[in-house]
């Protein structure tokens, strides 16, 4: 098998390292893209000595799109398979945004504009290369609008939206996209939060991910039970469902 | 930094805090935060038993998320940390190559951090020390938001080696890593009839390199003291360990389930399962350093009223009296306990609250019930009088006027402490327990 390097953007997430720790004890390279290099670097020390491997780090900025098509060129570079993995988010709560809608601007600025600007300055190079895999973390908040939390949700359903074009698009170059849909994972994100249930560790998500790449499954929920929970709440009949404060 | 408003308890789940819990993710975060935050602690795993990292009514942070290596240089062994990453990850990323932990508490689960902040003892201290006699180097944020990098030499680093996280919030530490042959060690199990053949094969074995014993404290007369003696040196054999084969409690067990019919007879098998004449064997080192380990919450078969964890360290001299003297009163109190551990310990220690003196340690576990506070305070009574005392780490109990007997050293603690956090910023429920923040 050839050399493999996984891209992380939104590296700093609880997520992010636990997937880039067990790509590298896999043996691959890993580039950690994010805003907070003094972060990346101690990840990137850890990640070196651990696995001996090459980890270094890129200044990325998933709301500065100006600069996304000179990141994307700047991976020319990148000798063997190169894989990314998108992980940036932002969750503010609902609430806020209901209350101040540029905060609701912000998380859609991220989430959706931030990811398609970057994944569509990413397309070319991944075409070119004809080989890799990308990762795109969706929601399980995308699969259906709530009360508590659908601006977030939006941004999500339309990330999912834009890779399933994206899948059917580098699918055509030989190059795989994987979309993650996780439940709760116990993160900064979620951290601290009322009624979560079921929730799963950064590593256990790491984990079934890496595995559903290799397998080159399209959709996942992460843990695997949230598929027949969102069957179950896409079930609802919207009128009885928009009644519900879930 | 976000915090939420959480229980957390330590590992005895004796006592529980509510209090505003952050877990930052990024160094940045934490360092900011730890220095805009009054009335904080710092709590790792949550592996000491008792109250050393809680904070009713405060906010905790939370270092687990902070579990990064910033460095290790081959040459020297030395490696730098930051202080949230644990043993278990520490085993499995220098084993292979070599190397292992110094000095390793009886869990994996532990946090380095935690190690430095309570001075951590092995199955080798009377060979290795503690923990904190390896580190090199901290970097100690204080309250202020200054970070001074303290070495031995300093009187900070003494107060904050063992200092149970009063002195600031421990951001690297440097420590040098030991060379081992392999993955494995000889063990010989002896199994020991009284409390006279318990220490003299002890004394016997002082200069093996890990020593740990099970005591039967529910035995008593002409079997008082019996127990199983297990003492290990490292060889040569390939380094990988065996899968992890962990089951979980995954319920509180009901009260019940502990009474001193079903500890009496685990301790009698427990006993009978090594032949009288002993036996040798080979383990695995993160089965032999963390037995514990492959039960997760193993916590839970207490129940949800908790448990305390009592342990003493009494002198050479005082201390065959002092160990039969508590063994009586524990096995006449019919408190279930069957996880005793004897072990003997030597003269290193790193900081002037470390627990180690040289002399033998006896640990043991209590259900929380009625009769418990009594039966501590003969049992804190008896360890005074002998010249020894009771470990931070575990303790849930003690009382300010007996801490200061058991530990000479409290002053020149109070002094360095006093001025590294003149505000007491720092708060845990520990600290004002056993008004650790008092001038002496």
């Amino acid at each position: 098998m050839s050399a493999q390097t996984w891209l992380i953007l939104g590296a700093s997430s609880a997520i992010a390292r636990a997937l880039a720790r067990q790509a590298a004890a896999a043996g691959a390279d890993i580039i950690l893209a994010g805003r907070d290099q003094a972060d990346l670097s101690r990840t990137a020390s850890d990640l070196s000595i651990a696995y001996g491997i090459t980890a270094t780090t890129r200044d990325f900025d998933a709301t500065d799109t100006a600069a996304h098509v000179a990141f994307a060129a700047s991976l020319a570079g990148v000798s063997g398979v190169l894989n990314i993995a998108l992980l940036f988010g932002i969750m503010p709560d609902q609430a806020a945004m209901d209350a101040d809608p540029a905060l609701a601007l912000d998380c859609i600025a991220t989430n959706l504009t931030g990811a398609i600007s970057i994944l569509h300055g990413l397309a070319p190079v991944l075409e070119s290369r004809r080989s890799g895999t990308l990762i795109g973390f969706g929601s399980v908040a995308g699969d259906r609008g709530r009360l508590k939390n659908y601006i977030y949700g939006a941004s999500k359903s339309a990330l999912h939206t834009y890779l399933a074009g994206l899948r059917n698009r580098l699918g055509r170059a030989g190059v795989h996209v994987l979309t993650v849909k996780p439940g709760f994972v116990d993160t900064a994100l979620t951290f601290g939060l009322p009624g979560l249930f079921l929730v799963a560790t950064p590593d256990a998500v790491a984990r079934a991910v890496l595995a559903a790449a290799a397998r080159r499954r399209d959709i996942i929920y992460v843990p695997f039970f949230w598929r027949p929970i969102m069957t179950i709440i896409g079930a609802i009949p919207e009128r009885a469902f928009k009644r519900l404060s879930i | 930094m976000r915090s939420a408003r959480q229980t957390l308890t330590g590992w005895g789940r004796f006592t529980y805090a509510r209090c505003d819990a952050a877990r930052p993710e990024r160094f940045a975060e934490a360092e900011a935060g730890f220095t805009a935050t009054d009335n904080i602690s710092l709590y790792g795993a949550g592996r000491s038993y008792g109250d050393s990292a809680l904070n009713t009514g405060g906010t905790s942070l939370i270092t687990t998320r902070l579990d990064r290596i910033l460095a290790f240089n081959p040459e020297t062994g030395i490696v730098q940390v930051e202080p949230g990453i644990d043993f278990r990850r520490l085993l499995a990323v220098f084993l292979p190559r070599g190397w292992l932990a110094p000095v390793t508490p009886g869990t994996g689960f532990a946090t380095i951090g935690g190690a430095v902040a309570h001075d951590v003892h092995g199955k080798n201290h009377e060979t290795d020390g503690t923990f904190g006699q390896h580190v090199t180097e901290l970097d100690l944020l204080r309250p202020d938001g200054t970070t001074s990098t303290i070495t031995p030499a300093d009187d900070l680093f003494r107060a904050t080696v063992g200092g149970a996280g009063l002195t600031g919030f421990i951001t690297r530490i440097a420590f040098r890593l030991k060379r081992v042959p392999g993955g494995q060690l000889q063990v010989r199990d002896h199994r020991l009839r009284d409390l006279d053949h318990f220490l003299a094969v002890m004394e016997a074995n002082a200069t093996a390199s890990y020593a740990v014993g099970w005591i039967d404290a529910t035995a008593t007369g002409a079997r008082l003291g019996r127990g199983i003696l297990e003492t290990a040196e490292p060889i040569e054999s390939p380094a990988a360990q065996p899968a992890e084969r962990a089951r979980a409690i995954p319920f509180d067990f009901p009260a019940i389930a502990l009474n001193p019919l079903s500890v009496a007879a685990f301790n009698e098998l427990y006993y009978r399962r090594v032949p009288a004449a002993g036996r040798t064997r080979t383990a695995p080192w993160r089965r032999f350093l963390h037995p514990l380990d492959a039960i997760h919450g193993w916590n839970r078969i207490y129940g949800k009223r908790g448990f305390a964890q009592f342990q003493c360290v009494v002198p050479f001299d005082t201390g065959p009296a002092a160990l039969r003297a508590l063994l009586e009163v524990i096995a006449a109190a019919h408190q279930a306990s069957f996880l005793a551990v004897l072990k003997r310990t030597g003269p290193g220690r790193a900081g002037y609250l470390s627990f180690p003196l040289p002399g033998y340690t006896l640990a043991l576990d209590f259900p929380r019930t009625a009769g418990l506070d009594a039966l501590h305070a003969r049992l804190c009574a008896i360890t005074a009088d002998a010249g020894g005392r009771v470990y931070l780490a575990k303790d849930s109990l003690l009382d300010p006027a007996s801490f200061r007997r058991m530990y000479p050293d409290f002053p020149a603690f109070a002094a360095v402490r006093a001025a590294a956090d003149p505000d007491r910023r720092i708060r845990t429920d520990m600290a004002t327990r056993l008004r650790l923040q008092d001038p002496a």
